[in-house]
């Protein structure tokens, strides 16, 4: 089995490599200067408690237990790779995903609203993809909005009792259009439409979006039960460190 | 532990094909970035909008950064990613068989 293992770990690496290298690199963030500035601080300021906590709460997990840094870390570095890889969708256009959901599982969503600002501003500096003035609005919709979503619809589906790898898959497949979803909304907000208004926006946005996003939201959901399998099969005593599975499991 | 093995080997092909079909199922199509799009869709509803802010890397090197360059700055990311996670998945999976070679021996 650990050789099966550590080949699947080997291939993946080799596939996102493979994938990261397709042309027409674009990622899905709202773009620098294309939110007004009062938008801009607005979202801005409506991350700052979102931070905070997650600034406390990383503080609090790694005084807890040094070890938890492993899984933080590993956490981070999906975020990190499933963020940077732009996949081609149906629609012709390429689109990437957030990978926020694995964090959101595993620590709550405050946490990863550090690994995700992190990500954006790694981004939006070198890249120019997201930017510095948008990164408020972006930073809500992926490292807030998004993980929040995918942590509360893993609260339910545990509390419901659904089978763990559905309740993951379903976790990060949601959180990932929701994220997408903030997006268009946050887009709309400042581009009402003439005719209709913001929701007509939204509707228009949305229909940029959503039909890329869906096939690369399925794709994340699969990405991130094959990581929580892995995880399972190999660091158990992290998982347990973290209150993600119980002793005896 | 059979399993769960196909079940990998299952959702894999399955990542691989939702990633891959898009290609050849739409060729010729131009695989741009789905913010463009968003762009565009701007334009069309504001009626032309002028960007208030450029990226601040491109105000330094005063132009768009080079395709190639893009890509070094993706595959950076992509690779800082993945180093990260084969290198502490590399422990674990040794640590595994390390400590199960103990109990064997106990």
């Amino acid at each position: 089995m650990s050789k099966k293992q550590k080949k699947l770990i080997a291939v993946l690496a080799v596939l996102s490599v493979i994938f990261s290298i397709t042309p027409n690199a674009y990622a899905m963030h709202i773009m620098e200067g294309y939110l007004p500035p009062k938008y801009c601080i607005a979202w801005g300021i409506l991350c700052i408690p979102f931070l905070v906590a997650g600034f406390l709460s990383i503080k609090k997990k790694l005084q807890d237990n040094r070890k938890n840094i492993t899984l933080l870390a590993m956490a981070g570095a999906f975020i990190f790779v499933i963020s940077s890889l732009k996949i081609p969708s149906v629609t012709g256009s390429c689109s990437h995903m957030t990978g926020t959901g694995l964090g959101a599982i595993l620590f709550g969503f405050s946490t990863v609203s550090i690994l995700g600002i992190i990500v954006l501003l790694f981004q939006a500096i070198l890249l120019a993809h997201g930017g510095l003035t948008t990164l408020g609005a972006n930073t809500f919709s992926m490292a807030i909005a998004g993980p929040l979503l995918s942590y509360g619809i893993y609260k339910l589906c545990k509390k419901l009792k659904v089978n763990r790898m559905v309740s993951i898959f379903l976790a990060a497949f949601l959180g990932d259009i929701f994220t997408y979803s903030v997006t268009s909304f946050q887009l709309a907000l400042s581009y009402p439409s003439t005719e209709g208004g913001v929701m007509a926006s939204v509707g228009k946005f949305l229909g940029v979006f959503a039909p890329t996003q869906l096939p690369l939201a399925v794709l994340e959901g699969i990405l991130t039960v094959l990581i929580i399998m892995a995880l399972e099969n190999y660091a158990q005593p992290e998982l347990k460190a973290i209150n993600f599975i119980k002793e005896g499991e | 532990m059979k399993k769960s093995k196909k079940t990998v080997i299952i959702l894999i092909l399955i990542a691989v094909l939702i990633a891959m079909i898009p290609l050849f199922a739409l060729k010729g199509a131009e695989f741009g970035g789905s913010d463009d799009a968003g762009s565009v869709m701007i334009d069309q509803i504001t009626g032309g909008y002028q960007p208030w802010f450029t990226p601040v890397l491109e105000t330094l090197i005063h132009g768009e950064l080079p395709g190639e360059v893009e890509s070094l700055f993706f595959c950076l990311q992509t690779g800082i990613g993945v180093g990260i996670i084969a290198f502490i998945m590399g422990r674990f999976v040794e640590r595994k068989r390390w400590t199960a070679g103990k109990a064997d021996k106990a």
